[in-house]
């Protein structure tokens, strides 16, 4: 299909939506990611039968968590997707990265740059 | 049960074999005793003693054992009710022996309603006893002449022991067991939950005589004239243990809006005429809240009036 | 178990600001089980004020450790060599490990993470319900099993009150709606074909074993050394 979608997002696999922790999502924006997504299987449509309900809940806890120390919930979000939609998947990863150009970097690194200077 | 143990007026009316008319009366969020006297002054000639709540739907008011003493002075009979919420075992028998120190002498004993539906939610509530022991309580400070530590008391309060019973609420298994409890506890006199649904009521008193419960015990049949539909709907819907059958609610409802409040009234005193060929049923409790001026008229109107006179 | 209650990071914030190390201490037992101050808890909490702090513009050095309980002298030795290090420990134990915590390191500064509840059970995940107030005299045997003291409101002994509609009690409702306590005992004692003990009296409550008798104590003089 040689979809095109932007270029500045890491992938990083998973076997299932459920593996991922509300700490790696944390520790992302620790390390100075501006935004995470997650891109699960449709609701129902799990393998493992609840892995990406377990992951909503996650991004939900972490969302909360970043309103709450000022980086911003709205810089985390979960997808659901059929794992043959390649171009639902090249929407999103636009979607998402608008969304996170338009929120601007993750605070902590302007933080640390007015520091510096 | 003919036995008179104390010096209560109600006491000896129903051991007489007369029905027993009480009723009750709200204390003021305030300290102006009027508020008491006068309604004490519409209801006094028309029952035998007034029941004061003790800060009923955990609302903050001036405290029960004070608008006693009020009506007692005014050369009433006040039924002291005292609900185990708001004070320890201490507090309570001393109350109690305040209580008697005034000449009162009939008491209530309750659990009363759970704080959270009153002005202080945040409060604590302490039920360092509950309402079967606070019976229980009262009857060994009576008989016995001693507190519940063990020591002797000095003149013992002489009070006529009363405890409410609901035969709506749930679990309905425990209804009739749930008197049977109570009597063995000690209590003298019952005052029910708001009857609408009288055939569920004749049902339990059935039940209760089935055990002989009866004649152990004096049961009065407790009213509250409905004042509009939608308290009819409210108490159907919104409280607990209520049981307003629909058809009542109907009644009400089918009522032109200005004449409710009088159908309200027809409906208790119907329900009073019923009650009175009930066996085991001892008085009647008429709890016309905010509303006493109604309660000489519910009296007359159902061959309640006058009053037994004691020599 | 002991069921504790995340504390807002809010408030923990509040606590912490000005101090520069800081240990974000998790204990591995009931805590754990609720979720509220285990090892997971421990990383997330940690992570949280080193980004917040971070987004400040201050250099606040955050640890994490979680010890295998923090109610044991032994655990807690675990960290003494370290502990002068933080000028500010917050243990996300239950209280009773804030105030071990707290005693066998005098001059550190403990911050409570998590808010102590009940002692209660999981009923499922993300629900857990109290089912003893530890009155210390035990009365399970006379109520089939179901405790009044800790699942009525009114902790009546001799109930239910007439608060009790179709098996749940008035104070609750929506969500938070509660059983009756009572009406589950009065269900259990027919299950078991024991009703008829509902009629005994349960006598007046010796309460000098409950809070009410001061900080209690249990004292076994076959055990001690």
């Amino acid at each position: 299909m040689r979809l095109q979608y932007p270029t500045n997002i890491k992938v990083v696999r998973v076997p299932c939506t459920g593996k991922v922790d509300v700490l790696y999502i944390l520790h992302s924006f620790e390390k100075g990611a501006d935004g995470v997504y997650l891109v699960g299987c449709l609701e129902g449509g799990c393998h493992y039968n609840s892995g990406n309900l377990k992951a909503r809940k996650r991004v939900e806890q972490a969302r909360k968590i970043l309103d709450t120390i000022g980086i911003g919930g709205e810089r985390v979000r979960m997808y659901n997707l059929s794992s043959s939609d390649g171009p639902l998947f090249a929407k999103y990863a636009t979607e998402m990265d608008e969304k996170i150009r338009e929120m601007g970097p993750n605070p902590i690194k302007l933080a640390k740059k007015k520091k510096a200077a | 049960m003919t036995d008179v143990k104390t010096p209560s007026k109600l006491e000896k009316i129903l051991a007489a074999g007369h029905l027993a008319v009480t009723s009750e009366c709200g204390p003021p969020r305030g300290s102006d005793p009027e508020v008491i006297t006068k309604k004490a002054e519409m209801i006094k000639d028309h029952v035998d003693a007034i029941n004061i709540t003790d800060n009923q739907t955990s609302v903050t008011r001036m405290c029960s054992l004070a608008s006693c003493i009020h009506l007692k002075q005014m050369g009433l009979e006040p039924v002291l009710q005292m609900v185990t919420r708001d004070r320890n075992r201490i507090a309570l028998q001393s109350d109690i022996l305040g209580a008697a120190s005034f000449d009162i002498y009939n008491i209530l004993c309750l659990s009363g309603d759970h704080q959270s539906f009153g002005d202080c939610p945040q409060g604590q509530n302490v039920h360092d006893i509950d309402s079967m022991q606070l019976i229980q309580t009262v009857r060994h400070m009576r008989d016995e002449g001693k507190f519940l530590g063990g020591d002797d008391i000095k003149r013992p309060p002489q009070m006529f022991v009363g405890a409410a019973a609901n035969p709506f609420a749930d679990p309905f298994e425990i209804r009739v067991p749930r008197l049977a409890k109570k009597i063995a506890a000690g209590v003298e006199f019952i005052q029910t939950q708001c009857i609408y649904n009288l055939d569920k009521f004749e049902k339990w008193m059935e039940l209760a005589r089935d055990r002989g419960l009866h004649e152990k015990v004096y049961i009065l049949a407790g009213l509250t004239p409905l004042k509009s539909a939608g308290m009819a709907k409210y108490m159907k819907n919104r409280v607990p243990g209520m049981d307003v059958p629909d058809d009542v609610v109907k009644r009400m409802a089918d009522t032109p809006k200005e004449k409710q409040s009088e159908e309200g009234i027809k409906i208790c005193i119907e329900s009073i005429l019923r009650l009175k060929e009930v066996q085991g049923v001892a008085g009647f409790h008429i709890m016309a809240i905010e509303w006493e001026e109604k309660v000489p008229g519910i009296v007359e109107e159902t061959g309640l009036y006058p009053r037994p006179t004691l020599e | 178990m002991i069921v504790a209650d995340k504390k807002p990071i809010e408030e923990i914030i509040e606590y912490l600001k000005g101090k520069q190390n800081i240990l974000i201490l998790g204990c591995n037992e009931c805590v754990t089980v609720c979720e509220a101050g285990g090892k997971k808890e421990v990383g997330v909490l940690a992570s949280a004020l080193r980004m917040y702090f971070q987004n400040q513009g201050e250099d606040v050095k955050i640890d994490e450790v979680t010890l295998e309980r923090q109610c044991d002298h032994e655990y807690l030795e675990e960290i003494r060599d370290r502990v002068d290090q933080y000028d500010a420990v917050v243990s996300l134990a239950c209280g009773v490990g804030v105030q071990f915590m707290a005693e066998k390191y005098h001059s550190t500064h403990i911050y409570p993470g998590v808010n102590t509840c009940f002692l209660g059970a999981t009923e499922e995940r993300g629900l857990w319900t109290e089912r003893c107030q530890a009155c210390g005299q035990c009365i399970l045997a006379t109520t089939g099993g179901i405790c009044p003291v800790s699942r009525c409101a009114k902790r009546l002994l001799n109930g239910p009150c007439g608060g009790s509609t179709t098996g749940k009690c008035e104070v609750k409702k929506g969500d938070e709606e509660i059983d009756c306590g009572w009406q589950l005992i009065v269900d259990r004692l027919q299950a078991l074909d024991r009703l008829d003990e509902y009629e005994t009296l349960c006598p007046v409550k010796d309460w000098s074993t409950d809070r009410a008798g001061g900080p209690r104590k249990v004292i076994r003089e076959d055990l001690k050394q």
